[in-house]
């Protein structure tokens, strides 16, 4: 007789409503008594829903991983088993998804044959790092597990102090307004560093993320140590006779209230004749009037991008927006993308020589001083690193004229703002 | 002994076999693109080629029946291919206007509504709760459950000034990150330590270390090596407990749930901001927590009928004040909106620039 479905009073108050319910989702699982996973899921109904009256979580770490690797799978223990035996083992095997998160169903059902086999059958699209995450596997179980999701293509994905799971917009794959290869970029980058992610070494963890432009799909600059965005160089490309469509479909004060004024800088004017004026160098690469007017404007043709660094949230010393430390690199050709790789591998080296245990890049940034860091990476200081000159006088300045001739120089290169 | 398979450590996989053959097509070479209705992207390439992009909601803890479904709809109306948003939302490309009709029927009759687009709510993202964690004070999964169906109508409308991003966390280290509105776990109470268990699980040293207020000390306790806290140092954050399992923060009773406002990723019109505190003290109370779909939705029609379009809740808040905001929300402000942290004297009004 197979095992007898847990009462779930709490929980089945979230089966009602018009949003799609993971309860009645952990059911199915639970009700599938012709698969291995069915008692695992009657139990693990049983004690999630003893979190629902108890208010209090039951799960706790350990050490479970594959051969070879230090990270990518987080265990998880019942600490109530005895009552709960089935779900005893619930891990979870983080995979790296495919760039922009895009899926064939052939390898959609695949993975959901692998894991019905060895696993729960509950699987979360994704984690908030990026990951396909396989909840609920047995300690035995891990092992096979991954070994067929490995041979299907799927690589475990970061945990720990170690380099982590990437995210990426959908960028180029559907988007006009995409300045680089994002995908590329993250597979270079991401795939350079696997060792300091199955095998976690830093002081902390590092996050790279790969937005395509300044909207930031990919949530990069709070949520990534290493925050790249795609930027333009030139002058944005307008198609005024698109321009004036807009100006006659929505009216001049449509325009001039949701496109002119919005322009933070304001770098745009409407002229008399329904065409619009852009002083291409006040424009911050801010995206609003592109956002508004997908037909007539575009990114310009000298793209690339910029990277930011030390986003992170609060633990431990606050919250942290990454700043910029590369204000443009030329996104072209291949050399470019190594330029890009060449810079990632610079600045995790740094961090791992100069961080102390558990502290974010954001935070030893934050310790040694903007300056310091870039001497240390190789970087020129450049005025679009700042939003102002220091406000305070408690400096020395006794090497003024040296920095000076250092500036005069690169700019006399044209390198100011490049590598 | 067993064979040791040598795993392939093959990383980022190539997504280009995984993707719709027309995004393939067109990579790199789109033009522009509108919606033609809430949850439709319509992009259009320097081919000529069209591409109708149909975006549904899920609730992203998937079962593989649901999985199977999804794959089943993208079979039969898009060419065998999806891809998922940042926000779990799945998302079906299709090659004709003609196919997007039949694909929302399909959707809808599944149950994923369709939506999350432009200036609309779009789904929370969020973190894994009693579901899986080992730290979590509530479960995320059914705050989102909760709220989405209370903004239904909201995800598949496009009404509001613009996008609403909502985040829910399940402890302060906030996994789920910055939102127009976060809901998140605030302990109240410091960690209920167990002496006998901390010398044998903890890494002592490093738990000290951990803690922003310098508020653990190593100690003997009852002859075992232990931690203690100094309580009025202990600002609550739970940051000692992931290291060291016995310093119990988590409290029925004691980890509310607050509200914060105004988080912003893009860099569009304002700069980045970090969402704000408006409401603390709710109680965490499954399986519904209607105290904080109320407060939400009460921000949500606050802005909704105040904001400018385009604006983002921060560039809200910022236009009309905070006195405003704590007036149209009718939320009470207290001593603990205002800010003691490091960098806290930026966020106070050094100007005679009042609102009344």
């Amino acid at each position: 007789m197979s095992k007898a479905m847990p009462e779930t009073p709490l929980l089945d108050q979230l089966e009602s409503g018009p949003w799609p319910s993971f309860v009645s989702g952990l059911k199915r699982l639970a009700a599938s008594d012709d698969k291995p996973y069915a008692p695992m899921m009657k139990d693990l109904l049983g004690q999630l829903e003893r979190s629902y009256q108890t208010r209090k979580g039951y799960w706790k770490g350990g050490t479970v991983g594959v051969i070879g690797y230090g990270a990518g799978v987080i265990p998880r223990f019942s600490e109530i088993a005895d009552e709960f035996p089935d779900s005893a083992e619930f891990h979870t095997l983080r995979l790296i998804p495919p760039p922009g998160t895009h899926y064939s169903t052939a390898l959609l059902r695949s993975l959901c044959d692998i894991w019905e086999k060895y696993g729960s059958g509950l699987i979360a699209l994704h984690g908030q790092t990026g990951d396909i995450m396989l909840q609920g596997c047995s300690s035995e179980n891990v092992q096979p597990c991954f070994d067929e999701a490995n041979e299907l293509g799927f690589d475990l994905g970061g945990a720990g102090a170690g380099v982590r799971t990437s995210i990426s917009c959908v960028g180029a794959a559907r988007c006009e307004q995409s300045c680089y290869d994002e995908a590329k970029a993250m597979r270079l980058i991401v795939n350079n560093f696997l060792d300091e992610m199955h095998r976690p070494s830093l002081p902390y963890k590092f996050k790279f993320k790969f937005s395509g432009c300044a909207n930031d799909c990919s949530n990069a600059i709070q949520r990534s140590d290493f925050a790249v965005f795609g930027t333009w160089r030139d002058d944005m490309q307008v198609d005024q006779d698109a321009v004036r469509v807009y100006v006659a479909k929505h009216g001049r004060k449509w325009i001039i209230d949701n496109v002119i004024r919005r322009c933070p800088s304001e770098a745009l004017s409407l002229n008399d004749d329904d065409s619009l004026e852009v002083d291409n160098k006040s424009c911050l690469r801010c995206m609003h009037c592109l956002n508004v007017m997908t037909k007539a404007l575009k990114p310009g043709r000298e793209r690339g991008v910029s990277v930011l660094i030390g986003g992170k949230r609060t633990l431990k010393t606050g919250d942290m927006m990454g700043t910029v430390v590369m204000p443009f690199l030329r996104l072209e050709n291949d050399e470019d993308y190594d330029k890009l790789l060449d810079l990632a591998k610079r600045i995790v080296e740094f961090f791992i020589d100069n961080a102390l245990e558990h502290e974010r890049i954001g935070e030893m940034v934050d310790r040694i001083g903007l300056v310091d860091f870039l001497e240390g990476i190789g970087i020129e200081v450049d005025p679009n690193m700042i939003s102002h000159p220091r406000t305070n006088s408690y400096i020395r300045t006794d090497g003024w004229d040296e920095e000076v001739a250092k500036w005069k120089a690169r700019k006399d290169a044209g390198l100011a703002a490049a590598v | 002994m067993v064979h040791q398979r040598r795993a392939i450590e093959s990383g980022v996989p190539d997504h280009l076999p995984h993707l719709h053959p027309l995004l393939r097509r067109n990579y790199g070479k789109w033009k522009w693109h509108d919606r033609p209705r809430p949850g439709v992207l319509h992009h259009v390439a320097e081919s000529g080629e069209e591409v109708w992009s149909v975006r549904a909601g899920t609730q992203r803890q998937l079962d593989v029946y649901t999985i199977r479904k999804l794959c089943d709809i993208a079979d039969e109306h898009a060419d065998g291919f999806l891809r998922f948003t940042t926000r779990s939302n799945a998302e079906f490309m299709v090659d004709s206007a003609d196919k997007v009709a039949p694909l929302i029927a399909s959707l809808n009759g599944a149950g994923f509504p369709v939506g999350g687009t432009g200036n609309s709510v779009t789904m929370i993202s969020h973190t894994q709760g009693w579901l899986h964690c080992d730290i979590p004070a509530t479960d995320a999964s059914g705050v989102v459950k909760s709220l989405m169906d209370a903004l239904h109508h909201e995800f598949t409308h496009e009404e509001m000034p613009n996008q609403v991003k909502i985040t829910t966390s399940c402890c302060q280290i906030n996994c789920g990150g910055q939102g127009d509105i976060a809901i998140n776990v605030q302990h109240t109470k410091p960690p209920v330590i167990n002496h006998d268990q901390v010398g044998k699980m903890c890494e002592r040293p490093a738990v000290v270390s951990r803690c922003p207020t310098a508020a653990i000390r190593p100690a003997m306790v009852n002859g075992k090596p232990s931690l203690e806290v100094d309580e009025k140092k202990c600002v609550c954050c739970g940051a000692c407990f992931p290291p060291c399992p016995p310093m119990k923060i988590n409290d029925p009773d004691y980890s509310k749930l607050a509200i914060w406002v105004g988080g912003k990723h893009s860099s569009t019109r304002s700069k980045p901001t970090f969402h704000k505190l408006v409401a603390a003290g709710l109680p965490n109370n499954p399986p519904r927590w209607p105290e904080v779909t109320e407060i939400v939705m009460k921000i949500l029609t606050a802005y909704k009928e105040n904001a400018r379009p385009w604006e983002r809740m921060s560039e809200w808040v910022g236009r009309i004040g905070w006195p405003h905001f704590f007036e149209l929300t009718e939320l009470p402000f207290t001593k603990y909106h205002v800010d003691n942290w490091r960098t806290s004297r930026d966020s106070l009004n050094a100007s005679a620039q009042l609102r009344f």
